[in-house]
């Protein structure tokens, strides 16, 4: 199938191709100098040893897991109107499981020693079962999604063993995401992510930022070709990524009360940093306070059912929905575990240029991943329409 | 034709198999033979045993040699052993280190600590816990804990994923973000240096206790306020003074048992 990404492309395809490959070309080139230079080339320190790369990676995983919100509907409750957008969903969860892994891959001091973690098992390790529950998910989407496509393009039933991983798939995208927030919520001394609400936070905002991405897409695709995700489908995206926005919000607000209620320095110190900052340092408070507005902006435009049904004000929605957890999990969620540091001090975070384009570099992969997939995709939805 | 091509796809086939089981059948052939010899590793006849080692820090001796002059005796010993790289900035490397009260035992100090106790200094170090989270999580057992309670660092394992920094709740672990040579004006080429992309902790100086010497930093202590022993054995010296003097130690909350106490 992947001959129609050459014979069925026009000219703007193959231009957004060319401008991808020049950003996938400049990440590329950066991190060969990391490469050959080490991890030194980031704005990452002994206190604040995690940054951008995990940061993308933390909030990719979310993008991947919400496939299960239209796979789901459609297999389990035969929800027609998702039949169309589904494969969508589960190519949309492929691009994203291979940014996700190639965030981890970019963020490793030893990254030719990356199959240490199947040579030596570690069952203790989150990290090792993240390891296999991302790598599942992806393996589980490339053969459900290819080979429903397949027999959709020949006009018969896809295999009979591909309706078990179908199902399979529904529990699997839960486990990325919670095993990914596990990756966080099990460590001592850390305070600002030592919360029992951090997997179902994570899930609610995967829940309202994947939709919302695969929204946008489908409102692209209905524009720029002859496929029609279809009105009823988008309506009903659109209806769960407000109720996981509130329920999304709600889970913030549960740990503002928490930490603001008991006083516990620990749990405080974080969000102050992050709301007004601390001890004179006030990095991320634009971004905290730009990512609430979003959120404020995008639940008025969705909960009023006009503005949700409107296309021009559920764009704004979507884009305002993405845009706000990409800042809460994709900069501060990561960065503010680290600040204050176990020593209570503060060590500054600031990316490096090289950084930045390793990630915009990785983000362009993904996007080309996706643009060829959407591409098959598409090519033969329009065939069977025409 | 279609015969040839199935001869040959079967015959590449069996090479393959062949050459991916010969490494299994090395293993189990090399395994045989020492067998057959027996073990050809031996300890040292002096070396120390343990069964939990601890370090106890004696602040007020520390306080004292400190007002003498800056004493960073214990500091200097374990990083030019140790070829610990000196990098002035947040990309540091330290194995042992001094740092106030408050920034030791975060939440604890108050404004009514007698003054001179304030300022420490507190040495810092990795705490050897008995209940180590950067164990737990690190996804290769390239940080992984010895029968005798020491936390180690298999550097040749180590992908640098950096799980053991975020797991640690008293910052002891270091990243090698650059190259640790550029860094390094004298060497000991008694002791390995690491390369870049892997981290790094002090490992009580296990290297020294196989040879049946203390850790370097009890030893380059002027004051004699780092005391070192088996916590498991009711003779030692870390135990007599345990029981003797009033003690501290970090981060009790977060349950991992750390294995260095501060006498105040």
């Amino acid at each position: 199938m992947f001959d129609r990404v050459f014979t069925k492309s026009g000219d703007d395809f193959k231009k957004l191709l060319k401008l991808l490959s020049v950003f996938i070309g400049l990440g590329f080139i950066c991190y060969l100098f990391q490469y050959y230079r080490g991890l030194g080339i980031t704005g990452m320190s002994r206190d604040v040893s995690w940054g951008l790369y995990i940061a993308q990676f933390t909030f990719l995983v979310g993008v991947a897991a919400s496939a299960v919100m239209v796979v789901l509907p459609y297999y389990l409750h035969n929800f027609k109107a998702f039949g169309r957008i589904t494969i969508l969903g589960e190519f949309l969860a492929i691009a994203a499981v291979s940014m996700c892994l190639l965030f981890i891959i970019v963020d490793l001091g030893m990254p030719h020693r990356l199959f240490n973690v199947l040579r030596y098992p570690t069952p203790n390790s989150i990290l090792f079962w993240d390891m296999v529950v991302l790598n599942g998910y992806l393996l589980l989407n490339i053969l459900i999604g290819w080979n429903v496509l397949d027999a959709e393009r020949m006009g018969v039933a896809p295999p009979k063993w591909v309706k078990p991983l179908i199902y399979v798939s529904i529990p699997w995208a839960v486990s990325i995401h919670t095993v990914t927030a596990f990756l966080y919520a099990g460590l001592p001394g850390r305070h600002f992510w030592l919360t029992a609400i951090m997997a179902a936070r994570f899930l609610a905002s995967a829940f309202s930022s994947g939709p919302a991405l695969l929204i946008l897409l489908a409102l692209f695709i209905k524009k720029r070709t002859k496929f029609d995700p279809g009105e009823e489908a988008i309506q009903a995206l659109a209806k769960i990524v407000t109720y996981a926005l509130i329920i999304s919000v709600f889970f913030v607000l549960l740990e503002l009360f928490t930490a603001y209620y008991s006083q516990v320095p620990g749990h405080t110190n974080h969000f102050n940093y992050l709301l007004f900052g601390l001890h004179g340092h006030a990095e991320l408070v634009p971004w905290t306070w730009l990512s609430n507005i979003l959120a404020v902006v995008a639940l008025a435009l969705l909960i009023n059912p006009n503005t949700r049904k409107q296309e021009k004000t559920l764009k704004i929605a979507c884009f305002a929905t993405f845009f706000s957890l990409w800042i809460e999990k994709g900069i501060t969620l990561v960065i503010t575990g680290f600040i204050p540091n176990t020593f209570e001090t503060i060590t500054r975070y600031i990316p490096t240029i090289p950084e930045v384009f390793i990630t915009l570099g990785v983000w362009s992969a993904g996007f080309f991943i996706l643009a060829v997939l959407y591409k098959i995709a598409v090519s033969i939805k329009e065939e069977l329409g025409a | 034709m279609d015969e040839k091509r199935r001869n040959f796809l079967k015959i590449t086939g069996a090479c393959v198999l062949g050459v991916s089981l010969l490494p299994a059948l090395k293993v189990s052939a090399a395994k045989k033979v020492t067998e057959e010899k027996g073990p050809t590793y031996k300890a040292h006849p002096k070396a120390l045993h343990g069964k939990r080692w601890a370090m106890v820090v004696d602040v007020k001796r520390c306080q004292e040699q400190n007002k003498k002059g800056e004493c960073r005796k214990c500091i200097e010993a374990c990083h030019s052993l140790h070829n610990v790289p000196t990098i002035p900035n947040e990309k540091e490397i330290k194995w042992i280190w001094k740092d106030n009260f408050e920034h030791s035992f975060p939440g604890t100090a108050h404004e009514y600590v007698p003054e001179d106790f304030h300022e420490g200094p507190f040495i810092l170090l990795c705490n050897h816990c008995s209940n180590p989270a950067c164990v737990r999580v690190c996804p290769t057992k390239a940080t992984f804990q010895r029968a005798d309670g020491i936390v180690m660092m298999d550097h040749h394992r180590c992908i640098g994923c950096r799980y053991c920094m975020a797991g640690c709740p008293f910052g002891a672990r270091s990243f090698n973000w650059r190259d640790p040579k550029l860094y390094l004006t004298q060497l000991n080429y008694d002791y390995p240096i690491r390369r870049r992309g892997v981290v790094e902790k002090c490992t009580f100086c296990d290297e020294r206790l196989g040879e049946g010497l203390l850790p370097a930093c009890v030893e380059a202590c002027p004051a004699k306020a780092l005391i070192f022993g088996d916590l498991d054995d009711p003779s030692s010296e870390v135990r007599r003074i345990l029981s003797k003097r009033l003690s501290l130690r970090r981060k009790l909350e977060v349950g991992t048992q750390p294995n260095v106490y501060y006498l105040v």
